[in-house]
């Protein structure tokens, strides 16, 4: 049970925190929402042990049995390695964001339930086995990052990329939801561990390349890939802190983990491997090219995180070759998955580090604008530090983290060349071109960043605020989190063993059944490889590159700005939803109640009448009517005329008598029909009914002169003349088949021995339907109250009152 | 009998529905109160004019008109008085403060709160 409430531990603690923020005013509300992370990365650690010995823990709980929806907590290596890396960068960030919003100024208790809400959302995408409430999940994390990224609202930029970001992930959240729905329509199952038992099976499946586009889709918007990664950048308006923990480290990583999740069940498509491996590599490279334009220090590091989730995407792309080679696991082929899984922890660590210290400049300088920034680095010596060692990691230099998952990087890669199925033999050469083309951008906005905005000129005229180093609160997670990349470095095996290899055998089920199967061991000198030639090439080309970026970088103004993806959007959302659709609406959307109901009046017979024609109902025979006679005629021609008066009366007092006479010939009705109870009903209601309406009659205004009180109006005629043509027709085909019994003889047979009454209509209404009664009387209650508060109200009186105030 | 009342009940409705589309608040209610008169001859209607005797228990009877028609009747009609009475509240609290019983005039505007 522990297990599954772990999910919902942050959400549960997110309802305290309108009360800690409210009545502990002087304490950090951050400081009590510290504790739910740091639980949960401990109450996690615990599984390490067992998890890396490959072994899995599973949890239910029924939600909606029925459709077979639950609640699963499933703790392999995946999703174990996620939900450590959401606990405990969430635990840094949480610290970080104690020193970086100010607890006076900011609504702090609206931005931690949001983040608790995360916390939470993410925990179950990660573990949900079961494909349902993955999808729940998965869009509760959409509706967070939307809230977090509109966390000040009063900014326009923010509101705007709130909405573009809630936009682009809930459209592809909304399509994988589609293709969740046809892997379970294929496999008559939502549990995922269940579909990949019989993914061979799947794959003959006609639907199965459109489930996989689906999800892929789902994956690609959540994890930034071309061309959706329009978002990203624009989310780099919420606060750093967010940027840091959704935005780089954690959500955007939920499309990774989709697609590793699905590699055993989609890995044995083409499609897959040459979507998720090009989409990568193309992203990868785009998001390099394009991180040099930014002059905002956040959107560089927006960009250089689209390209990063392009690599491990590319590189899970890569990691599907596995199964199409006979004894993959001793080919260079292995190194796909493991890379992408280890350059994702280093991702974590070195881009949350920059991204906290893209705040701290922020927060201490007033602006992240790069062109502005410099020299900086003797005043914030620590925050120059850690800044270095995160971009050298990014860079992929020694002695950091990046260095060793970018060589493996670079194998995988290289691999690929060596793969002849699917046309990899004629494009397949390309792979280690982009990526090493992509890699030496990658090495000069690193560069770009941390040399641009700590080195040079200091120009303390044009910031904002004078700059000095953060307080020591802020630099703590930077500078736990920079000596991770060091340490990870050193004792790569033991970081390895302990998480990569377990979610590698999630991901490739098929080759490896425990971690211990996954041969392959990291260390930092190969001797003389390719790889290594390629990365002095990086290294040379890159400083060459970012020497002389002064003289090239204006390059990138003369790209064309009408083209843009961002321009696109921008056309689907103002022009084509926001103008085009909204005139359409309006064309039928007038705002007049009476249109509406001409629509609802035109529909009710259209379906109605239709329905009798293509399900061929209407029937009509004269037998079983029961005979006439006179008095009934003469009734009837009383009601027709009554009628007649009332719709045509040049007068309402004639309107409201010829009412009143339509009323009394109708009790007359039931007194023929033989429904006494009726007849002395109507009689009574109809008579109130009279003196009501001359009571308003005196109060309101003659119909007025303007109103077409004689003109025949075509329009309503024709609308009211078919729905009269509908209630005839119904009336006789109801009359003329009876397919079932009447209900009644159960009335007749049971009301004395029963019910103990002799009127059967009285006791069906207060005994057998006593509950119906009940609610009527609620409702004439109902309609009581809301006249007494009708007449008490006096909306003009009381705007005078305020006026006068 | 019924075949004449499926006609008095569709002429019924044609006459509300055409009320109901009228631009007069009066109208409008009055077109609801022959629209209810319709539906209640519709269900007693459907319910057929078999028997010649009321739904009550007495000595000698053993045929008897369909109970159940009349007894969703009978909530119906007390139900359709108090939409009649609260309309009525409705449209003469509305005069009072907009000026006007014109649909079209009361019609709500785009920059209307």
């Amino acid at each position: 049970m522990l297990q599954i409430l772990c999910l919902f531990i942050p959400i549960i603690a997110a309802f305290f925190m309108p009360f800690l923020f409210k009545k502990i005013r002087n304490v950090h509300t951050g400081w009590f929402v510290l504790i739910v992370p740091l639980f949960l990365v401990v109450y996690y650690s615990t599984f390490i042990p067992a998890v890396s010995k490959g072994e899995t823990v599973i949890e239910q709980l029924s939600w909606i049995p029925s459709l077979g929806i639950s609640f699963v907590s499933y703790i392999d290596g995946l999703s174990l390695l996620f939900s450590l890396l959401i606990s405990g960068i969430g635990a840094l960030v949480v610290l970080y964001s104690i020193f970086y919003l100010n607890r006076k100024k900011e609504q702090l208790h609206n931005f931690y339930i949001y983040l608790l809400i995360f916390m939470s959302a993410m925990l179950g995408v990660v573990q949900s086995d079961n494909m349902i409430t993955l999808y729940f999940f998965w869009e509760l994390t959409s509706i967070s990052s939307f809230l977090l990224i509109g966390y000040w609202f009063n900014r326009d930029k923010s509101r705007f990329g709130a909405l573009k970001s809630m936009m682009i992930t809930v459209a592809g959240g909304m399509l994988m939801l589609g293709g969740f729905v046809l892997l379970s329509l294929m496999g008559g199952t939502f549990s995922i561990r269940a579909l990949i038992e019989q993914a061979p099976q799947l794959a003959t499946n006609d639907l199965f390349i459109v489930a996989l586009v689906l999800i892929l889709l789902g994956a690609f918007t959540k994890s930034a890939q071309f061309p959706f990664y329009i978002w990203l950048p624009d989310a780099m308006e919420a606060p750093t802190p967010v940027s840091a923990y959704l935005h780089s480290a954690t959500m955007v990583k939920a499309g990774i983990y989709l697609v590793a999740r699905f590699t055993p069940i989609f890995a044995l498509s083409e499609v897959w491997v040459w979507l998720v491996a090009g989409i990568g590599l193309l992203t990868l490279f785009w998001g390099s090219f394009f991180a040099l334009k930014q002059t905002d220090l956040k959107g560089i590091l927006a960009f250089s995180t689209v390209s990063q989730l392009g690599l491990i995407m590319s590189l899970l792309g890569v990691s599907a070759i596995a199964y199409h080679i006979d004894g993959a696991e001793d080919t260079v082929f292995k190194y796909a998955a493991f890379a992408a899984i280890f350059h994702l922890i280093n991702h974590a660590t070195f881009k949350g580090s920059l991204f906290m210290i893209a705040g701290i400049v922020d927060h201490e300088t007033g602006t992240r604008d790069i062109r502005k920034l410099g020299g900086l680095m003797s005043l914030m010596p620590v925050s120059f530090t850690v800044a270095l060692i995160g971009s050298f990691s990014m860079a992929g230099l020694p002695p950091f983290n990046g260095f060793l998952s970018k060589e493996m990087f670079l194998t995988a890669m290289l691999s690929v060349t060596e793969f002849d199925l699917f046309n990899f033999s004629t494009w397949g050469p390309l792979f280690p071109i982009i990526a090493w083309v992509a890699s030496v951008f990658t090495f000069i906005y690193s560069f770009y960043f941390v040399f641009k905005t700590f080195t040079g000129k200091l120009n303390v005229d044009q910031l904002p605020t004078k700059p000095h180093e953060a307080p020591i609160g802020m630099l703590i997670s930077p500078v736990l989190l920079a000596g991770l990349v060091v340490t990870i470095f050193f004792i790569p095996n033991i970081v390895t063993d302990t998480f990569v290899k377990p979610a590698v055998v999630a991901i490739q089920p098929f080759l490896y059944s425990s971690p211990y199967d996954v041969n392959i061991h990291v260390s930092a000198w190969h001797g003389p490889t390719t790889e290594l030639y390629m990365t002095i090439g990086i290294v040379v080309v890159g400083l060459l590159l970012f020497l002389t970026l002064s003289k090239w970088q204006k390059l990138y103004s003369a790209l064309p700005e009408r083209f843009t993806l961002n321009r696109l959007y921008d056309f689907t959302i103002n022009e084509l939803l926001g103008s085009w659709m909204t005139r359409f609406s309006k064309l039928y959307m007038t705002g007049s109640i009476r249109k509406y109901l001409a629509y609802m009046f035109t529909a009710i017979p259209v379906i109605v009448i239709g329905t009798l024609i293509v399900k061929n109902a209407f029937a009509f025979k004269f037998e079983g009517s029961s005979p006439i006679h006179l008095y009934e005629i003469i009734l009837i021609l009383v009601l027709v005329i009554g009628t007649i008066t009332t719709v045509f009366a040049r007068s309402r007092i004639t309107s409201i008598i010829a009412l009143g006479a339509v009323g009394y010939t109708v009790s007359l009705f039931f007194v023929i029909f033989n429904a006494p109870d009726l007849a002395l009903t109507q009689l009574v209601i109809e008579t109130i009914s009279v003196a009501l309406f001359l009571m308003a009659f005196y109060h309101l205004p003659k119909f007025s002169k303007v109103e077409e009180r004689t003109r025949f109006k075509f329009g309503r005629a024709f609308v009211s003349i078919a729905v009269g043509i509908m209630v005839t027709l119904v009336a006789l085909s109801s009359h003329s088949q009876k397919f079932i019994e009447s209900i009644s003889s159960y009335y007749k047979e049971t009301v004395y021995s029963e019910a103990g009454g002799g009127n059967i209509v009285n006791v069906i209404l207060v005994d057998y339907r006593g509950f119906d009664t009940l609610f009527e009387i609620a409702v004439l209650a109902i309609a009581g109250i809301s006249i007494f508060a009708m007449i008490k109200l006096r909306l003009s009186r009381k705007e005078k009152n305020y006026e006068s105030k | 009998m019924e075949i004449i009342m499926a006609f008095v009940c569709g002429f019924l409705f044609m006459s509300a529905i055409y009320l109901i589309l009228s631009r007069s608040l009066l109208r409008i209610i009055i077109g609801t109160g022959l629209l209810s008169h319709g539906a209640h001859l519709l269900i007693i209607t459907m319910g057929g004019f078999g028997g010649n005797n009321p739904p009550v228990l007495a000595d000698g009877v053993t045929e008897y008109v369909d109970p159940l028609p009349q007894a969703l009747i009978l909530t119906a009609i007390v139900i359709s008085f108090g939409v009649t009475a609260f309309f009525l509240v409705l449209a003469y609290r509305s005069y009072q403060e907009l000026k006007t019983d014109d649909m079209t005039q009361m019609k709500g505007s785009e920059d209307h709160e």
